[in-house]
């Protein structure tokens, strides 16, 4: 059973003060390293902001604290945008984010567990970060532990095989402490996920695969707070928010633009335009 | 060998609550004991090896010790970059039980010939490798592998295989195991392959040509001192294994041979499968045959490299290198 999709559509959110002042921490970052991932960060901004606002139990200082609730960014090259929200938390410093891919920096391009506080998995190759969730989870419910599991993937990501492994996995094992996020902006590197293999309808995808499924506006703050706040959607099932966004979200020439889906070589100048558009 | 195997994941299952053993759509009746008694630490999942080997990291990573078994092949190149990564690069502590290691599944062909599993997990920093000889070596190994840091590959040969190794020898992960000496010959082995060798040391003996066998049962991380201190004593060594010969056990025993200022000058030489896939069915016995794996051709490698050498140093070696393949 789903939620219908909000009436407001993720273009039409405006972002508050909080959300363009996490925007700008991003394009900070982005320009320290000069090069990162904007899109993929700019759209799961709210995502992670509610996650982190919200939802999620943990203890900056203590990242390993066991009953804390595992965040799991699959789509690591979106790990921009959670390192801004744990730097900001104080899982480690916010000076970090100025050495971001630098040799003595921990932050690099995709996130490292074990070297970044706060990262649970190592993400990066796409595909793999559900599964960790699917263990996670599995142990905690073998366990009889209450922590819950959250995992974002991308929408592209889920062209790959190893996420329906994980869905049917998850499923079976009844893991209801387990909640997935599709970022679903609905574009991928080379064009849009129409375009390149569709994924519709993917609603009905998830739930075929034993989930139990709401939909979303991915940048509404509201939205996200009530849906997020409500898991498991069913006692005996796995959760799946599909979350309508858009990439690139917050900067007029960033969205949907897939020429800002990864960007080396980032200009001052560009980063003085993407502050310009966030003020 | 492999009957042991899981009947070691039951005992160290009993013995240790982290102990998981995950199946991937495994026969019906395996470890229904486990099932029985343990139910929380039994779990026999699809035929998804990508999602199980990530899986049991994440398990791993909240402190569960997952042993996974399925067909080697299927453990191996179809979940590649998942050992990589989430065992590897993550350096969790997770068994990988490798049912028909080599060319034990002969009759089914190339898709379930594991001739190549040594040579890519080789790659793959933190894994230690294991190839055991027999039974009764897979259990003194089997219980170790509780307190290995870092994920571990075991390497399952046919089962029924005659017991050669030795119980009165110390047999520990990550040290070769001197099974004979002599001053001769060194003959490096790994797996099933020490039946082999110590068949041809034992010819050899009778020609009055006395060789070391050096048992490798630990793959990685390779007992390095023990290779170069008995090749020192010796002008000759030869290495043997079921696997092709790009990258296993002959390819790591050679990058230790080359890399050491010998006193003495010394030949070298590696058996096992050449750079194909193999292309008859028949049996695992059938197979090594076909591919000179076998004590005979092992006899006349040692014999052959023990006589005077010619002037023409590359034409003796090329001779050799075409009778193995």
């Amino acid at each position: 059973m789903t939620t219908a999709i909000s009436p407001t559509t993720p273009d039409a959110v405006a972002l508050d003060a909080r959300s363009k002042e996490l925007r700008k921490m991003i394009v900070r970052t982005i320009g320290a390293g000069k090069r990162g991932h904007v899109g993929a960060a700019l759209s799961i901004v709210e995502i992670l902001r509610v996650l982190y606002d919200d939802i999620l139990k943990y203890d900056a200082a203590n990242p390993r604290w066991p009953k804390r609730d595992r965040c799991i960014l699959s789509k690591g090259h979106g790990c921009i945008a959670l390192y801004v929200l744990l730097a900001e938390k104080g899982f480690f410093p916010k000076d970090e984010l100025g050495k971001f891919c630098a040799s003595d920096g921990i932050l690099g391009g995709h996130p490292e567990h074990g070297k970044v506080p706060g990262v649970e998995a190592s993400t990066g190759s796409l595909g793999h970060g559900l599964s960790f969730g699917v263990g996670f989870a599995l142990a905690a419910k073998l366990d009889g532990y209450k922590h819950r599991v959250f995992v974002i993937v991308g929408d592209g990501e889920c062209s790959e095989g190893s996420i329906w492994e994980a869905a049917l996995c998850a499923a079976k094992h009844q893991l209801s402490n387990l909640t997935v996020l599709v970022d679903y902006n609905k574009q991928q590197t080379y064009g849009t996920i129409a375009e390149v293999q569709g994924l519709e309808p993917l609603v009905e995808k998830w739930e075929s695969f034993g989930f139990a499924v709401r939909e979303v506006n991915g940048h509404d703050i509201e939205e996200l707070r009530s849906v997020l706040s409500n898991v498991p959607f069913e006692s005996d099932k796995p959760s799946a928010i599909i979350c309508h966004t858009v990439k690139g979200k917050g900067v007029s020439f960033t969205e949907r633009n897939l020429r800002w889906h990864h960007k080396a070589k980032v200009t001052e100048d560009e980063v003085a335009s993407l502050l310009d558009a966030l003020s | 060998m492999r009957q042991t195997s899981l009947d070691m994941v039951y005992e160290l299952a009993k013995r240790d609550p982290r102990v998981v053993f995950i199946g991937s759509d495994l026969g019906p009746d395996t470890l229904k004991q486990l099932k029985a008694e343990l139910p929380n630490q039994f779990l026999m999942e699809g035929v998804s090896e990508a999602n199980i080997v990530t899986m049991a990291a994440g398990l791993a990573m909240e402190g569960k010790i997952p042993y996974i078994n399925t067909i080697a092949t299927f453990l191996t190149r179809r979940c590649f970059e998942q050992i990589v990564l989430d065992l590897g690069l993550h350096n969790t502590k997770v068994r990988l039980i490798a049912s028909g290691g080599g060319v034990v599944y002969a009759p089914l062909g190339p898709t379930h010939l594991a001739i190549d599993d040594i040579a890519i997990l080789r790659a793959v920093p933190n894994m230690t490798i294991l190839a055991p000889a027999d039974a009764d070596e897979m259990r003194r190994l089997m219980l170790q592998t509780l307190e290995v840091n870092g994920p571990v590959y075991i390497r399952l040969g046919k089962g029924g295989d005659p017991i050669v190794s030795r119980a009165d020898l110390p047999c520990e992960i990550g040290k070769g195991i001197l099974m004979r000496e002599g001053a001769d010959a060194l003959i490096v082995c790994t797996g099933i392959c020490l039946q082999v060798a110590l068949n041809a040391a034992e010819q050899l003996s009778k020609e009055g040509i006395s060789v070391t066998v050096l048992h490798i049962h630990t793959l990685k991380p390779l007992d390095s001192a023990t290779i170069v201190q008995h090749a020192a004593r010796v002008p000759i060594i030869v290495t043997i294994e079921e696997h092709t010969l790009v990258g296993g056990l002959g390819s790591a025993v050679a990058e230790i041979i080359v890399e050491t200022s010998f006193s003495s000058p010394k030949r070298f030489k590696r058996i096992g499968i050449p750079d194909v896939f193999p292309d008859q069915y028949g049996s695992q016995a059938s197979l090594m045959q076909r591919y000179n794996i076998t004590a005979e051709h092992l006899f006349e490698v040692v014999r052959k490299l023990l006589e005077p050498q010619p002037k023409d140093r590359h034409e003796q070696t090329d001779e050799l290198c075409h009778s193995a393949a």
